[in-house]
């Protein structure tokens, strides 16, 4: 304090003020010392014992700080192995000791959301985030500026590009998808396990693109084909002519059909490479957790934002997403964001109700949501009653119908539903106009009318569901028609199949001419999965997004219906019958497995999985792994969809 | 503290009553926040003013001054009123209309990019893809031996120990930062960006600078990785010729890849004749390195005279004196020394270019600014009038002893000074064969670096010969370091070519030597020479033989820096300064784009264009300017302003006007006689 104050010019008189004052100070000081004096308890105000709380918690985190930093790094491995006994080796280890070597280079393409996001220009309100994580990482900025978080990450409704003025880029390398957010991985486990047994940069490519905008968009924006395309070429040619071994994820398994097609075809619109570039270059292709046909989840996103993505879900609380926090319009904000994205579009159910299931039929239907009490059951009771029981329960549930208004809609027999068409219903405009203009969904444009004839419908299959989508959303499924598609195709040698708009549509396209090329299909089982959804109108229509899925919805405890929706087998995200059918029935001749049990996003680290990748990367065919693996009903329910193949 | 909490326990154990029977009947809904401060007071009164307490206190406090500047400092607007920030290149040429045209491609230089651990030893363990270099350089602190031990090459191949992969950072992160808060590309990035540059038309190369050109290649196929990536570039952003922006080594290393490039396969990429043309329209070169840096010399030799930016980030002081008697300097020589691609560096051209016993090209280099403009008018009065005054006699005088810079390195100072005449010179013949027994070095285990095989005599007679030039520098460390020149003359060479059309210089060891090279066949692709002048740079050293010479493992030779000159003169602690950029004198970053290349000449046969753009350093006015807007120096320039505006100039199709020249390059040029 005297230092700071002798430092200002200050007129003489004060000064000599100024030092008796000092000198009081130092008389004050002497005091102080001494430590019994009885001025000294006046002083020891409450500021004081803040501070020394404070210093008392700083000191003591300081302490601990160093504690864990001097700490040897291998201890935490330690203690987990004198509580649960020695660990196995991880399959890179493991599979080290047996000789393995790298082999082929591998390219890894990851899934929606998984891939980080930067910004490279953005508005004022994003100063100083240059070249920072948008998407991916600490997330810190989603709470610092929300609104202007979601600004950035939206796209322009009309075009599904860059708004003006803001450009967020996917990161590139490895970095992009090792880890989502800090202790959350996606591929990290691999490319360690991967780089035990000698890959490294050179040998291995994170494919990353920008997951919100359209398959062939990333292509015309950012040239993203162009360059896994130079890529894969480099890797094959720097590693003396090995084919790679491509990894899609997610939503990355679509994106590289859609590559395999792009690349073969003639150049304005594909790549130019020739029609026998995937054969020179692709030794397999290990799809992890495709939602090849379609995710029933993408529906419920773009209908009413509210079955999230995992990864998504796990990263930003739940909680915070699902309420109404302070009357921030969260769940407005993000349904806003989400349908300026055109990748989701690209997971709508595929196939229709031959795939999916019409109002009475579904490939699941024998599906039984409670093995492990109907083993039991077995055991205990006589035969007949437990296939009694069985019988009952296929009957309840229509996986057929993915969304229903009301759950005795989604139980009844479809003769008894009354339903009115929603396609010819007028949709007024004087609907909660002046409140809710800020954020903006295209609810806004329906009107009360419009939005009870989609109520009044009742029920809608995976083909009514595209109507449905047209109706409540014209814009976004406009920009939609014009990159996907989610029809079956008759005839494969039309023409228009040559539209890229049908390359990352498995039923809507051949696979490559590639004989020697492997396509494995790797998915989690036995993890009950949304399948099919039970909606009702929300409470409070002014601003809100109409309609929610009815949690209160729950059947016994045996059935598969729980807080409004139907599960089934499938690995938390995709439904087996999305994931194994092309491998199991629509491709068949390649090799498919199903892994033991993983959620979508956690079997990126199942020791199984990483297994099976490191011996075909080192140069193991179909064959050698032992052929398939199935732990679920795949064959049987692919055996009831009659697809002409 | 924790001793304070127990008592504070233990009282209300004792005292239950006192602590809460009095508090309960008065206030019954917050028993115990009550209770506290009574509690304290008569632990006050029992104890009062403790250490502990007054640790606490202070600690407490301090913690909460410095979370209010720090939120004052986040809630104060990004520009403080004091701080006249020129406004950004970026946004003056947005303005202008410009916008990104040609894509463009980074090559960093030494040790500015980042090094992660893929492979390593038991002690490295957690580190995996974890930076080893560049970051926060944490791990040199927590495990300094394993560091070195991983950042170390094989002495022998110049590529990875077994067990140990240490592989470049890819992508832009490789070189934006070095260490957190202290640029690189990071400005240059940003201003790029705001003109419309992003992933797709703006491409870092990521090699490890820390061996050959040549085996990058080898072991990372990082050249093929260029190629391809060049290639890309220029067919999706509509057939666009790239502009290429080495710094530093980087210079080196890509003038290294437009040869490869188009050479024949094995040795080369076999990209054909013409490759260059089709491809690259301008290589702008940032304080380019091509005749090599004197600084190479002494680092090898005695691992002083570090690189400038590995010096900041590791104090300074620290590697200097020898501290806990952990022989840093020694392990650090150890390691640099298995680096091949610092022997790039070494300066090239012989004494041609460097200078000889009694002569260099920058004689007549004054460092003292206003005696240098005396010296300048003196000796145009000179020209004028031949008979002078008394006082422009003794000025003369000061012009005929010139500094003799091609004694790059020198026992003593007199030895640096002296005639050549009077100098006592060994024949190195003889040193070589005098080499001495190996066996005979009195330190047991490990060999940490190749003086230990050297002899006392052979090291006197080192510090006996007084003087070296570049040339017989050369031969001395083929002597002191005989397996590293092993390794080094593979890759590299220092020469100057007599007869470029001789087959020999078809081989990759000469592909980085612009004196030994030619540049391909590309009429149209320019040469820019982008560098700071203004800033006293190391150009020779007087050395000394340390002190406890006969100790083990200790380097034998100091720079001597005792040796101070006079007022005037450019010796100081024992190191030589010319002008340049802090790292690399004039006469190497500018005498290619000046002479060497310019118009037709046999190393420039097609005559591709060359333009010089020199930046004179001006030091950042305050503290709040970091390291400056018009920065000279060699890594700061970076963030030079004017350099900025001028490669986004090109970048974006504009032409830039001709040279922009504030040494006397052109003169020292003319003293440099190469057959051209």
């Amino acid at each position: 304090m005297s230092m700071l104050r002798q430092r200002k010019p200050k007129p003489q008189l004060e000064e000599h003020e100024e030092e008796e004052e000092e000198e009081e100070e130092e008389k004050k000081k002497k005091k102080v010392r001494p430590t019994e004096d009885p001025p000294l308890k006046k002083r020891w105000s409450c500021v004081d014992s803040c501070c020394w709380f404070i210093g008392l918690i700083c000191s003591i985190w300081w302490f601990l700080l160093f504690l864990y930093n001097a700490m040897p790094a291998s201890f935490p491995q330690y203690v987990t192995e004198a509580i649960t006994g020695p660990l196995p080796d991880p399959p890179g280890v493991k599979l080290q000791k047996e000789g393995l070597k790298a082999k082929h280079p591998v390219v890894f393409v990851p899934g929606i959301v998984t891939g980080g996001l930067e910004l490279w220009e953005g508005h004022h309100c994003a100063d100083g985030l240059f070249r920072k994580r948008l998407w991916g990482g600490s997330f810190g900025d989603l709470y610092k500026r929300p609104l202007c978080w979601v600004e950035h990450l939206s796209l322009d409704n009309e075009t599904g590009l860059d708004p003006p003025g803001i450009r967020v880029r996917p990161v590139t390398g490895l970095v992009a998808a090792d880890y989502f957010a800090p202790g959350y991985f996606v591929w990290a486990v691999l490319i360690a396990n991967l780089a035990r047994i000698g890959y490294e940069e050179k040998t291995m490519y994170m494919a990353s693109y920008d997951w919100r905008i359209s398959f062939q968009n990333t292509e015309v924006r950012d040239q993203t084909l162009s360059r896994i395309k130079s890529n894969i070429e480099l890797m094959v040619a720097t590693n003396g002519g090995k084919k790679v071994v491509v990894i899609p994820h997610s939503m990355g398994v679509l994106y590289f059909l859609h590559f395999m097609k792009w690349v073969e075809s003639p150049a304005p619109m594909g790549g130019g490479g020739g029609s026998d570039w995937c054969a020179k270059h692709i030794k397999a292709v290990m799809n992890i957790g495709g939602p090849f046909l379609g995710v029933p989840k993408a529906v419920t996103g773009l209908f009413s934002a509210e079955a999230k993505d995992v990864a998504v879900a796990r990263a930003l609380t739940p909680g915070f997403l699902d309420k109404d926090f302070f009357r921030l319009q969260t769940l407005l904000h993000v349904m806003r964001m989400t349908r300026t994205w055109d990748a989701t579009m690209s997971m709508i159910p595929k196939g229709g109700d031959v795939i999916w299931g019409g109002l009475d039929w579904s490939p699941e239907e024998g599906y039984d949501c409670a093995p492990k009490k109907q083993k039991s059951n077995d055991t205990m009771i006589t035969d007949s009653n437990g296939a009694n029981g069985r019988q009952s329960q296929a009957e309840i549930v229509n996986y057929g119908r993915i969304l229903s208004f009301g759950k005795d809609v989604a139980e009844a027999e479809s003769s008894k539903i009354e339903r009115t068409d929603f396609r010819g219903a007028v949709k007024g405009n004087n609907f909660a106009n002046g409140t809710c203009q800020d954020v903006w969904t295209e609810y806004q444009d329906m009107g009360i009318g419009g939005i009870k004839a989609v109520a009044d419908y009742k029920v809608y299959t995976a083909g009514s569901i595209l109507d449905l989508l047209h109706f409540i959303a014209p814009k976004m499924m406009k920009r939609g028609d014009a990159h996907f598609s989610y029809g079956i195709a008759e005839n494969l040698d039309d023409p228009e199949y040559q539209h890229y708009k049908y390359w990352s549509n498995p039923l809507e396209t051949r696979l490559p001419h590639a004989p020697e090329m492997e396509i494995y299909s790797m998915y989690g089982v036995g993890i009950p999965t949304e399948r099919a959804y039970v909606y009702k109108l929300s409470p409070t229509t002014d601003c809100n997004i109409p309609f929610q899925i009815d949690t209160s919805a729950d059947g016994d405890d045996d059935s598969c219906l729980q807080g409004g929706v139907f599960l089934v087998n499938g690995d938390e995200t995709v439904p087996v019958l999305s994931a194994g059918y092309m491998c199991a029935k629509g491709w068949r001749g390649k090799p498919g497995r199903g892994t033991q049990s993983g959620a979508h996003v956690d079997i990126m680290g199942n020791f199984a999985l990483i297994e099976d990748i490191i011996r075909v990367a080192a140069g193991a065919t179909g064959e050698d792994l032992g052929g398939d693996r199935v732990c679920s009903d795949i064959f049987k329910w692919s055996e009831k969809i009659k697809l002409r193949l | 503290m924790a001793s304070s909490i127990l008592r504070f326990r233990k009282l209300c154990y004792v005292e239950p009553v006192n602590c809460f029977s009095d508090s309960k009947i008065k206030d019954p809904v917050g028993p115990i926040e009550k209770a506290l401060p009574e509690l304290r007071k008569q632990r006050k009164q029992r104890r009062g003013w403790r250490c502990w307490d007054m640790c606490c206190w202070t600690i407490g406090y301090m913690c909460t001054t410095w979370w209010l500047l720090l939120l004052l400092y986040h809630s104060v607007p990004l520009t403080l009123p004091g701080l006249q920030v020129p406004e950004s290149p970026g946004l003056k040429l947005k303005n202008r209309g410009l916008s990104a045209l040609h894509p463009v491609v980074l090559v960093p230089g030494i040790v500015t990019g980042g090094l992660e651990l893929w492979e390593g030893r038991p002690c490295a363990e957690g580190l995996f893809r974890k930076r080893l270099w560049g970051g926060s350089f944490t791990e040199i602190f927590k495990r300094p031996l394993c560091w070195l031990e991983h950042l170390s090459l094989d002495n022998e191949t110049g590529l990875d120990p077994p067990g140990i992969r240490v592989r470049a950072v890819p992508g832009l992160v490789a070189a934006d930062y070095f260490a957190p808060g202290y640029f690189v590309w990071a400005v240059l990035i940003e201003n790029l960006a705001k003109i419309g540059y992003e992933g797709k038309n703006l491409y870092m190369t990521a090699y490890d600078w820390r061996i050959s050109f040549q085996n990058t290649e080898v072991r990372d196929q990082a050249l093929s990785r260029l190629k391809s990536r060049i290639e890309l570039m220029f067919v999706t952003n509509g057939y666009k010729k790239v502009v290429v922006v080495p710094h530093s080594m980087g210079s080196l290393y890509f003038l290294h890849f437009l040869k490869w490039v188009e050479a024949p396969p094995p040795m080369g990429g076999g990209g054909g004749l013409g490759w260059c043309a089709k491809h690259i329209k301008t290589v702008m070169n940032i304080g380019p390195a091509f005749l090599g840096v004197p600084r190479a010399v002494s680092n090898i030799f005695s691992a002083e005279a570090r690189d400038i930016v590995f010096a900041r980030a590791m104090a300074s002081g620290f590697l200097n004196s020898d501290m806990f008697g952990l022989q840093t300097l020694e392990r650090v020589l150890r390691v640099s020394r298995t680096w091949d691609s610092v022997i790039s560096l070494l300066p090239k051209g012989g004494e041609t270019v460097w200078g000889n016993l009694d002569w260099s090209p920058e004689e007549n280099f004054a460092c003292d600014p206003a005696r240098k403009r005396l010296l300048q008018a003196s000796s145009q009065a000179n020209h004028s009038h031949p008979i002078t005054n008394s006082s422009d006699g003794k000025l003369r005088f000061g012009v005929e002893d010139p500094i003799r810079f091609g004694r790059v390195i020198s026992f003593g100072k007199d030895s640096s000074q002296l005639q050549s005449s009077q100098l006592k010179l060994n024949d190195f013949k003889e040193l070589l064969r005098n080499r001495g027994n190996p066996k005979q070095s009195s330190c047991n285990g490990e060999v940490w670096t190749e003086y230990e095989d050297m002899s006392k005599e052979s090291i006197q007679a080192i510090a006996e010969n007084k003087a070296y030039t570049v040339e017989s520098y050369l031969d001395l460390l083929r002597f002191a370091a005989p397996k590293m020149m092993k390794r080094a003359e593979a890759h590299f060479s220092h020469g100057i070519a007599e007869n470029l059309d001789d087959p020999k210089y078809s081989h990759y060891k000469y592909w980085s030597n612009p004196l030994e090279t030619k540049l391909p066949d590309a009429p149209d692709m320019e040469i820019h020479c982008l560098y700071g002048v203004g800033i006293p740079t190391e150009r020779s050293y007087v050395y000394k033989l340390s002190t406890p010479s006969n100790k083990c493992k200790r380097i034998p030779f100091r720079i001597d820096d005792s040796a101070n000159g006079n007022d005037g003169e450019c010796l100081k602690n024992g190191v030589y300064f010319v002008d340049g950029d802090e790292s690399v004198p004039v006469i190497s970053t500018g005498y290619m784009c000046a002479k060497g290349w310019r118009g037709k000449t046999r190393f420039n046969p097609s005559g591709s264009p060359t333009r010089i753009r020199e930046y004179q350093h001006k030091a950042p006015a305050n503290l709040l300017e970091g390291r400056g807007f018009e920065s000279g120096a060699h890594v700061d320039i970076l963030g030079n302003v004017a350099m900025i505006e001028d490669i986004m100039r090109v970048a974006a199709g504009e032409e830039l006007g001709g040279d922009r020249i504030y040494s006397d390059i052109l003169s020292m040029s003319e003293q440099v006689n190469i057959r051209l």
